[in-house]
């Protein structure tokens, strides 16, 4: 398909962004995303284990930059601070790598952003030249004003971090859509490959996920149905659907040639 | 002398121990990482250049898997 995501100007044929977490092991992880067919792959940056093993296989190794995008997030940063400072070590740590993932969370319970930290944050990144998808609420005031200051993506939830809930307000995504100039990418509660469809087919240029495949009981299988659900729900919407009725006189079959 | 290395403090003997020297001595060699010196990043570059001092705070970072 010639019909590219482009993000920071760069194309990419797959609109499923996977994340690397909560998988069995390097393995499983690297199975699960060539499953999914995703170019994008985020990464979360952490204290290293001083005491480890000498040689010991690294999540890099198995996802090497030749074949992906990096990029890395700020999961479990509760402040434009802490954001700020989790990105200027990824790019110290990827090389003066510039697209990342912001995510400023305000709730431990759920996981939920803080959107003025969020915004507090994008704007010292992108001053700062990073290229920022940026993680938010489905408010669609908030994020029109995260593409005013000039992040790259706006990223808005489905339905809580993990929750596989789905899409929870289609209405506020649509709404979204409607008004961004940026790619829109619904990030976190997909569910299902059903769900992933749903968000393609409202005309998100993307999704986002990690939960829905590495605990499905088969991860594979499920990053496999997910490349799947992406691909259709785009052709679905780039098709654009029949109207909506309640009925109609008009069945599918002709009505002239009966037997009698 | 003492340094904190990612919240935990560790004791090294002599001083002017610099960063690669460091990532010798915990085993670091050739690992993927970014290194914070009291709240400002030390570029890679200088690793080789910068000298630990008693009292210094590291951050020593990698990429784990997340979403």
């Amino acid at each position: 398909m010639s019909e590219q995501l482009i993000i920071a100007g760069k194309p990419y044929h797959s609109r499923l962004l996977v994340g690397t977490g909560k998988y069995k092991d390097f393995v499983e992880t690297r199975a699960a995303i060539d499953a999914s067919g995703a170019q994008i792959v985020t990464v979360a940056i952490r204290r290293t284990n001083i005491g480890q093993i000498a040689g010991e296989p690294s999540l890099l190794e198995y996802l090497p930059s030749e074949e992906f995008t990096y990029l890395p997030n700020t999961a479990g940063c509760y402040s434009a601070d802490d954001a700020v400072r989790t990105l200027r070590l990824a790019r110290e740590l990827l090389d003066g790598h510039k697209l990342v993932k912001l995510e400023v969370l305000g709730d431990p319970k759920t996981l939920y952003p803080n959107v003025i930290e969020t915004i507090a944050a994008a704007k010292i990144l992108v001053k700062d030249g990073f290229d920022v998808m940026v993680y938010t609420s489905d408010d669609p005031i908030i994020a029109k004003q995260l593409e005013d200051i000039g992040c790259c993506a706006v990223m808005p939830l489905a339905s809580l971090i993990g929750s596989g809930m789905g899409i929870l307000n289609p209405w506020n995504l649509q709404i979204i859509i409607e008004n961004a100039k940026i790619p829109v990418l619904v990030d976190a509660g997909v569910g299902c490959a059903g769900d992933a469809a749903i968000a393609m087919e409202l005309g998100c240029d993307g999704v986002l996920m990690n939960t829905a495949i590495a605990a499905a009981h088969d991860p594979i299988m499920m990053a496999g149905a997910m490349k799947k659900a992406i691909e259709a729900g785009r052709e679905s919407f780039l098709a654009g659907r029949m109207p909506k009725k309640l009925y109609s006189a008009s069945p599918s079959s002709p009505t002239a040639g009966m037997i009698s | 002398m003492q340094i904190s290395i990612n919240g935990n403090l560790k004791q090294f003997d002599g001083e002017n121990m610099t960063i690669s020297a460091l990532i010798v001595t915990l085993n670091l060699t050739g690992k993927r990482l970014a290194i914070e010196k009291n709240g400002e990043i030390v570029p890679r570059s200088q690793f080789s250049e910068t000298k630990l001092h008693d009292g210094d705070k590291l951050e020593i970072v990698g990429a784990v898997g997340g979403g």
